[in-house]
């Protein structure tokens, strides 16, 4: 029962996750908008989001151990390769941060995790509508 | 919780770029001093910014590596009346070039207004995932 409930709410949980993880990424871009010779990163987040929803569970990455009162680790590694965004107009101390492209990147990013917080709740209503059988 | 990592991220950015304003402030505040506390004139000082590795994902933040002090030539005023005056009655004023602090100061606070709004945009995004499933 539980693994179930585990189940449907993975998907909206793993986009969350990594639209978490964007929006750190897209912060850290504009924090550095004036530090000289910073290249401007980012991830695709397709990418990423089938990369997560692919590796559950069995391929997740686990410390070696030696002996069975070793901890396993949590496994929890880089969502995905980490590009470098490519300027269109880099200026001359050797920094692409565009503070045009981060803000309309952290805007977009803001609304689809809203949206994802959206279908999450609409499904928890949904579950729990069907678990009180109403 | 990486949207935490977001507030660490935007905090840093804030503390550096309240700091380039200080310098600023100390620069302008100083554009007459003759005589500093080492007893040559005052010479203007800039914040070098580094990116630093913060969280535990791919997001960097921001830190002051150093305080430079600019090593340009001061200004030179013909003063002989000046005590401060040299022998041919040039006396060496700041090298603080006002201008350049201006649109300094102007930078350091258009950043420091991004990043604010960065925090506040991942405050809103946290209140609502605290929301989730009411």
């Amino acid at each position: 029962m539980l693994s179930k409930l585990d189940r449907a709410l993975f998907f909206q949980e793993q986009a969350l996750t990594l639209r978490a993880a964007r929006q750190q990424v897209l912060a850290g871009n504009i924090a550095n908008a004036d530090t000289p010779h910073y290249k401007a990163r980012d991830f695709v987040f397709a990418t990423a989001l089938q990369r997560a929803l692919s590796n559950r569970g069995s391929e997740a990455v686990r410390l070696a151990t030696t002996s069975p009162r070793h901890l396993a680790g949590s496994g929890d590694v880089a969502p995905t390769a980490m590009l470098y965004r490519q300027p269109g107009q880099a200026s001359a101390d050797g920094n692409t941060v565009e503070m045009d492209v981060e803000r309309s990147q952290l805007a977009e990013n803001s609304i689809f995790y809203e949206a994802g917080l959206t279908f999450l709740s609409g499904q928890l209503r949904t579950l729990s509508s069907a678990l009180q059988g109403q | 919780m990486s949207i935490f990592a977001t507030f660490h991220v935007a905090g840093s950015a804030l503390s550096a770029q309240s700091l380039r304003l200080n310098a600023v402030a100390s620069n302008l505040a100083n554009v007459d001093s003759v005589v500093a506390a080492n007893g040559k004139p005052y010479r203007a000082k800039q914040v070098v910014f580094a990116a630093t590795p913060m969280g535990n994902g791919a997001a960097q933040g921001v830190r002051v590596q150093q305080v430079v002090e600019d090593s340009s030539p001061g200004r030179l005023v013909y003063d002989p009346r000046n005590p401060a005056a040299d022998e041919r009655g040039y006396v060496t004023m700041p090298n603080v070039n006002v201008v350049e602090e201006m649109t300094n100061m102007i930078s350091a606070a258009r950043s420091y207004q991004t990043n604010a709004e960065v925090m506040n945009t991942a405050k809103q995004l946290l209140l609502k995932t605290l929301a989730l499933g009411q």
